[in-house]
C-alpha cells in the first residue's frame, strides 16, 4: 500500500508546479524506499530505466534540419500556402490533417509526421495563417489556441490510427498479455476493433474542429468575450 | 550492421554540438548550466552502455540538479531577422516543402526497404534509423541547395533545444519512473483497489470500472501501456471475459483505446502533451492538454459504451 505515495507525489508535485525533473525524482525514490530499497540501489535501478529508454530522446536530433527550415523561411512558405487557398479554414485544415495523420498510422506509418517533424514546422503555421484570416487578425490568446489545437489534432489522429496497424506495439502487448492467459488471439482480430473508435474520434474531433470555425468566422466581439 | 548504437552516436555529436555552440552564446544568462546539460545528454548517448547503473544514475541527479535549481535557460543569438526570412522564402519557394518532406519520406522508404535488408540494417530499429538517415540527407541537401554556412542547423538546431529547455528529456524520465514503479509493485496495489471498487454483480458497472480504470490509471503513469496489465489482470481477464463471458479481443483492443483517452488528458504523457507546449512556444504549458479533454471525455465514454454493446 505505501508504494502509493510515489503517485502522491506526483500529482501533488505538478499541481504545486515544482519543477516536473524534481517531483519525478523525489517519487522516484518515495517509491523505492516504501517498497524497501536502499538509495543506492533505486538511483541505479533509475540510471538503468533511463539508459535503456534513451531511444525516446533521439527525436531531437531533427531539430537541426528544423531550425535550418525555418531560417530559409519555411514558415512564411507555410503562411502563403495557406493564404493562397480560398477555402482555407483553421477547422478544414485541421480536420484534413487530422485524417491523413489516422490513415497513415493505420498503415504503420507513426514517425512520418509529429510535433517537431512537422506540427511546429508546417501545421501549427499554416493553422494560424488561416486563423488570421477567418477573424482578421487573432488576439494574443486565439493564436495560441490555435496552435494547441495543431498539437492536439496531431495527437488525436496517431493515437486512434495506430491501433488499426497490425504490428504496433499496443496490438502486440495485448497479443502477449491474453496468452499468458491461455488466450491465442491473432492481431488481425484485435485491429478491427480499432476501427469503431478512431471512426467516433474522427467525427468528436471534427465537429468540434466545426465548432472552432464557427468561432473563429463569428464577429470578432465573440472571440473577445470568449 | 546498422544498429540503434549509431544512432545514440549521431544523436551524442548533435547534443554535444548544442553545448559547444552553447558556451559562445554571451546573450543567455545561463549559458554554462545550459551547456553542462546539454553535455551530459551528449555524454549519455555516447557513453551510457559503458557508465554502468550507477553512473547512469548519477547522471540523471545531476541533470536534474542543474534543471531543479534553475540553470537552464536561453538567450536570444542566432535569431534570423524576419525579413531576411521573408525574402528567403520568396527565393526558394514551395521547394521548402520537399526539403521539409525529406525526413517523412525517408521514414516511410527505410521503413519498407531496411526490412528486406535485416544483414545491414537491424530490422527492430528501422524507424529510428530512418530518422537517422533523413536528417542527414535533409541536411546533406539542404547544404547543397540552400548553401546554408557550415554552422546554421546546429546554430538553429541549439536555439530551438533551449526553448524546449528542460522538458527534453521529461518523456525519458517519466519512462524511467515507470520502471521504478514497476520494480516496486505499484500496479498489483492499484490492481486490487480496483477490484475493491467495483459494484457487485453489475455488468456495466465492471465495463465502466475497467474503462475508467484504464484512462485513470494511465493518467497517473502517463502511459497506457503501463495501465493495461494491471488493469486487464485486476478486472478484464477474471471479470469481463471470464465471469460476463466477454470476448476477450473487443475488451482488451477497446479497453487499450479507452487508456489513450487518458493518455490525452495528463501532464505526464509528457512527449505528447508538455513537449508540443514548449515547441510552439504556448504561454499555457497545459494549453494542449485544454484542447483536448473535450474530444477525450466523451471517447471514453463511447469506448465503454462499444465494449459493453460489441464484446457481449
Amino acid at each position: 500500500m505505501w508504494v502509493l505515495i510515489g503517485i502522491v507525489v506526483i500529482v501533488a508535485g505538478f499541481v504545486l508546479r515544482f519543477n516536473p525533473l524534481l517531483v519525478i525524482l523525489a517519487s522516484a525514490l518515495a517509491t523505492g524506499i516504501a517498497a524497501g530499497f536502499g538509495p543506492v540501489e533505486i538511483v541505479s535501478a533509475f540510471g538503468k530505466a533511463f539508459n535503456e529508454a534513451r531511444y525516446v530522446s533521439v527525436v531531437w536530433l531533427v531539430l537541426p534540419v528544423v531550425g535550418l527550415l525555418e531560417a530559409y523561411g519555411l514558415q512564411e512558405r507555410a503562411r502563403a500556402l495557406i493564404e493562397s487557398l480560398h477555402g482555407a479554414t483553421v477547422g478544414r485544415l485541421l480536420t484534413g490533417y487530422m485524417l491523413l495523420r489516422q490513415a497513415t498510422a493505420a498503415v504503420g506509418l507513426i514517425s512520418i509526421a509529429g510535433h517537431a517533424q512537422t506540427v511546429r514546422p508546417l501545421v501549427a503555421p499554416m493553422a494560424e495563417a488561416a486563423g488570421d484570416r477567418q477573424s482578421e487578425g487573432m488576439d494574443e490568446d486565439t493564436r495560441e489556441e490555435v496552435k494547441a489545437w495543431a498539437a492536439a489534432t496531431d495527437n488525436v489522429g496517431v493515437f486512434f490510427g495506430e491501433d488499426i496497424f497490425l504490428a504496433i506495439g499496443s496490438i502486440l502487448l495485448i497479443k502477449g498479455l491474453l496468452e499468458q492467459y491461455g488466450y491465442d488471439i491473432e492481431p488481425f482480430h484485435l485491429s478491427v476493433w480499432a476501427i469503431p473508435t478512431a471512426i467516433a474520434v474522427a467525427l468528436i474531433h471534427g465537429f468540434r474542429l466545426f465548432r472552432l470555425d464557427r468561432r473563429l468566422k463569428g464577429p470578432r466581439k465573440a472571440t473577445n468575450e470568449a | 550492421m546498422i544498429t540503434l548504437t549509431w544512432v545514440y552516436a549521431l544523436a551524442g555529436a548533435v547534443f554535444a554540438a548544442f553545448a559547444l555552440l552553447g558556451l559562445r552564446d554571451r546573450t543567455n544568462p545561463k549559458r554554462w548550466g545550459t551547456s553542462l546539460f546539454w553535455g551530459l545528454l551528449a555524454l549519455s548517448m555516447w557513453a551510457g552502455d559503458a557508465l554502468g547503473d550507477l553512473g547512469n544514475g548519477i547522471l540523471v541527479l545531476c541533470l536534474v540538479a542543474i534543471a531543479g535549481t534553475g540553470q537552464l535557460g536561453r538567450g536570444t543569438d542566432g535569431e534570423v531577422d524576419p525579413v531576411v526570412r521573408r525574402e528567403r522564402s520568396a527565393r526558394f519557394g514551395n521547394g521548402l516543402f520537399l526539403l521539409a518532406l525529406v525526413i517523412p519520406m525517408t521514414a516511410l522508404i527505410g521503413t519498407f526497404v531496411f526490412k528486406q535488408v535485416p544483414q545491414w540494417v537491424d530490422p527492430k530499429q528501422t524507424t529510428l534509423i530512418s530518422l537517422g538517415l533523413g536528417v542527414l540527407l535533409a541536411l546533406a541537401a539542404g547544404y547543397v541547395w540552400l548553401r546554408a554556412g557550415a554552422p546554421v542547423p546546429l546554430e538553429q538546431g541549439r536555439r530551438l533545444m533551449d526553448s524546449v529547455g528542460w522538458a527534453a528529456i521529461l518523456p525519458q524520465m517519466l519512462a524511467s519512473l515507470g520502471a521504478v514503479f514497476a520494480l516496486a509493485g505499484v500496479g498489483d496495489v492499484v490492481g486490487s483497489i480496483v477490484q475493491l471498487a467495483i459494484p457487485e454483480g453489475s455488468l456495466f458497472g465492471a465495463v465502466a470500472a475497467y474503462g475508467l480504470g484504464m484512462a485513470l490509471f494511465t493518467m497517473v503513469m502517463g502511459n497506457a501501456f503501463a495501465a493495461f496489465p494491471v488493469m486487464t489482470a485486476a478486472i478484464g481477464i477474471p471479470l469481463l471475459i471470464e465471469r460476463y463471458d466477454g470476448e476477450p479481443a473487443i475488451v482488451c483492443a477497446i479497453g487499450m483505446l479507452a487508456g489513450f483517452c487518458g493518455t490525452l488528458m495528463t501532464p505526464m504523457a509528457a512527449n505528447f502533451n508538455l513537449v508540443p507546449a514548449a515547441l510552439l512556444e504556448l504561454n499555457d504549458e497545459y494549453g494542449v492538454i485544454r484542447r483536448q479533454i473535450g474530444t477525450a471525455l466523451p471517447l471514453l465514454a463511447v469506448n465503454i459504451g462499444l465494449i459493453w454493446w460489441l464484446a457481449f
